[in-house]
């Protein structure tokens, strides 16, 4: 596998690719808008059905640019997401005094999650790929044989979170808004940062330098299974409780290392960004909705969606030296 | 580069304590299996065992072929569930066109691997984004066409790949089908990797694309191909389960994880440069007898998954571990 030498400011290329997809996107968004006379949707109420429509595969996809940009990746967070929406509504039991325990014990299970991962990668060696899917097998079979034992719904004050706002932005917006801000903050601004695109970048060059490659590594996969759980939480309060199979459904293990690569994080790691992957979940957004305007039928409308994956990576991947496999 | 008269031994060293491991945890499940249904070591019941597991094992031959050369095609369970719903439409209860339709499928197979082949060769799209593009693609146009629900019926010609049993036959007593499919399947993509320069070359640039370049090698051509048998392998095994389990819009769920967890388990390393068709085989003969052995200790479902989930970590981290004590 060929790597990239690491330049000193990644984000200068993929801002330019963050802002192209968005363009994009949103073109798209208006365009079909007007060409269905769907003209309500450009009002307020349209737009933030939008941006509603990025929170839960957005908040996914932050943490998988984590374990991405340091090199590895991780397949256990749909399984995590549907084992955290059921945890809560089962604790919760629609009392809004359990609220609080059941959020800290939710990100409690993906911090062991996040650690067990991090730790079979980093210091078991194993590749993210099959640690992962193990770890998403083990967690998946777990939830689907004790589902029986796990019923339960979320307080109604905690869809709050979903269907609540100040000012008419839901509060679920600003959540993605703020926790996107921090991702993009922690990664430009701090050493941590700096560190996982070292890392990802040249995992040798990174070590010889002194960096402790295997803590990095470790706490990005923390950071992926907690937005994970974030995620989880979230569609718990939209849905009232969780079922074991709400994110394999939703394909959020594939779905958001495809955004994240859309949005020019590449899978070798140490290059890219959050702006970038945000972008590739507005492009999804968008593309639903216009679709949906568009009444196009759900098959179809998967097709459409496999080649756009494909011609979105296509576009930047294409100019790229050396191979990829 | 070694010097030359050290290449085979240094070659070959590696890939035979791969077939090692997977054969050996092959062999302890299917003992387990024994001691619990002594029957399973009559010839009858080990033909049986190997027909329900032979799709299995030639999804995972195609599959190494693309993880040999650093890959991986996630595109094999749709393609197979657009085999056994393209066949139900396209034979529409005619025995008389199962022949051409069979031919048509695997046209449609191959096509479908050349996407794959020539997106990540020239496009320079991982090969996982790539086939999971064409993943989501081809099962929407597999539901798209068959409006959602499984529709048809498929001849017993058809079907027969799948689950002919020839009884009363010598020293084996009965003979499925199927195993003979299975058996020529592996023959095939055993030549194609030891027969042929193709194998040499699929190692060169799994392990190191841009040295094989530099050698020589067409690496894209190479690719190409791998995505090409994987896509093969995908029909083929499709035909066998349309054969035995009928029409249904899930037939091919899961499958290309399966068949990636086979090789992985057989030995074969992710990202390319080391294996051989017997990490396959073996890899899928012990991850199938893994499931015939929970099914009868009586496991609920769901948690095969977590024992599956469990065996893969703990299979590649003893090949991890053996590969550090070696060095």
């Amino acid at each position: 596998m060929t790597r990239d030498i690491v330049k000193p400011k990644p984000t200068a290329a993929g801002l330019s690719i963050a802002v192209l997809l968005a363009g994009l996107s949103i073109g798209f968004f208006i365009v079909v808008a007007l060409a269905t006379g769907e003209t309500a949707q450009l009002g307020g109420q349209g737009i933030v059905g939008l941006l509603q429509r990025m929170v839960a595969l957005g908040l996914v996809a932050i943490g998988q640019t984590f374990v991405i940009l340091v090199g590895s990746i991780d397949l256990s967070v749909a399984a995590l997401i549907s084992a955290v929406a059921v945890l809560a509504s089962h604790i919760m039991q629609g009392d809004p005094a359990m609220i609080l325990p059941a959020i800290v014990i939710c990100l409690g299970l993906c911090l062991a999650v996040g650690l067990v991962n991090g730790a079979l990668v980093a210091y078991g060696g194993i590749n993210p790929l099959i640690a992962t899917l193990g770890t998403g097998l083990v967690i998946q079979g777990v939830l689907a044989a004790s589902f029986g034992m796990l019923q339960g719904a979320v307080a109604r004050e905690f869809q709050v979170v979903a269907y609540g706002g100040v000012l008419g932005i839901p509060y679920s917006i600003l959540l993605l808004a703020a926790l996107s801000l921090a991702a993009a903050f922690v990664l430009d601004r701090t050493l941590f940062g700096a560190r996982i695109y070292a890392v990802g970048g040249n995992p040798d060059g990174a070590r010889l330098a002194g960096i402790r490659t295997e803590r990095v590594t470790l706490s990005a996969h923390v950071v992926a299974s907690l937005f994970a759980g974030a995620s989880g939480l979230y569609l718990a309060a939209r849905l009232q409780s969780g079922t074991p199979w709400i994110g394999r459904d939703g394909i959020y293990d594939l779905e958001s290392i495809a955004v994240t690569v859309i949005g020019g994080t590449i899978l070798a790691g140490g290059k890219g960004g959050v702006a970038g992957t945000l972008a590739g979940v507005l492009l999804f957004a968008s593309l639903d909705a216009g679709f949906n305007m568009l009444g196009i039928d759900a098959f179809l409308k998967q097709v459409l969606r496999g080649a756009i994956v494909v011609a979105a990576v296509a576009i930047h991947a294409v100019r790229s030296k050396g191979h990829v496999a | 580069m070694s010097p030359v008269p050290q290449t085979p031994s240094s070659l070959r060293r590696p890939a035979r304590i791969a077939v090692n491991a997977g054969l050996v945890i092959f062999l302890a499940l299917y003992a387990g299996i024994a001691f619990l249904q002594p029957n399973y070591l009559e010839p009858g019941l080990f033909m049986n065992f190997l027909r329900r597991a032979a799709p299995l094992v030639i999804l995972a031959c195609g599959q190494l072929y693309v993880i040999l050369t650093g890959g991986f095609d996630l595109s094999m369970g749709a393609v197979a569930t657009l085999v056994v719903l393209a066949a139900s439409i396209l034979i529409n209860g005619d025995p008389e066109t199962t022949w051409a339709v069979i031919g048509v499928l695997y046209v449609m197979g191959i096509a479908v691997g050349l996407v794959n082949g020539l997106v990540v060769a020239f496009f320079k799209v991982p090969s996982i984004i790539a086939t999971l593009g064409t993943m989501l693609s081809v099962n929407g146009l597999a539901l798209a066409w068959s409006g959602g629900a499984a529709r048809g019926d498929l001849p017993d010609n058809f079907r027969n790949l799948g689950r002919l049993v020839w009884r009363e036959v010598p020293l084996v007593g009965s003979l499925p089908l199927a195993a003979i499919v299975l058996a020529g399947f592996v023959a095939l993509a055993w030549w194609g990797l030891n027969g042929t320069v193709y194998g040499k070359r699929a190692l060169a640039v799994g392990d190191n694309p841009r040295a094989a370049e530099l050698a020589g090698t067409p690496v894209a051509a190479t690719r190409i191909l791998a995505f090409v048998v994987s896509a093969v392998s995908a029909v083929t095994a499709g035909i066998l389960i349309g054969g035995f389990s009928g029409v249904s819009v899930n037939a091919g769920e899961g499958l290309e994880l399966q068949a990636i967890a086979a090789c992985v388990i057989g030995g074969a390393q992710l990202l390319g440069g080391r294996g051989s068709i017997w990490s396959a085989v073996f890899g899928a003969l012990s991850l199938f007898a893994l499931f015939t052995l929970l099914n009868l200790i009586g496991l609920p479902q769901a948690l095969r998954d977590s024992i599956q989930g469990l065996i893969l970590i703990a299979a590649v981290g003893a090949s991890v571990w053996r590969g550090r004590r070696r060095t």
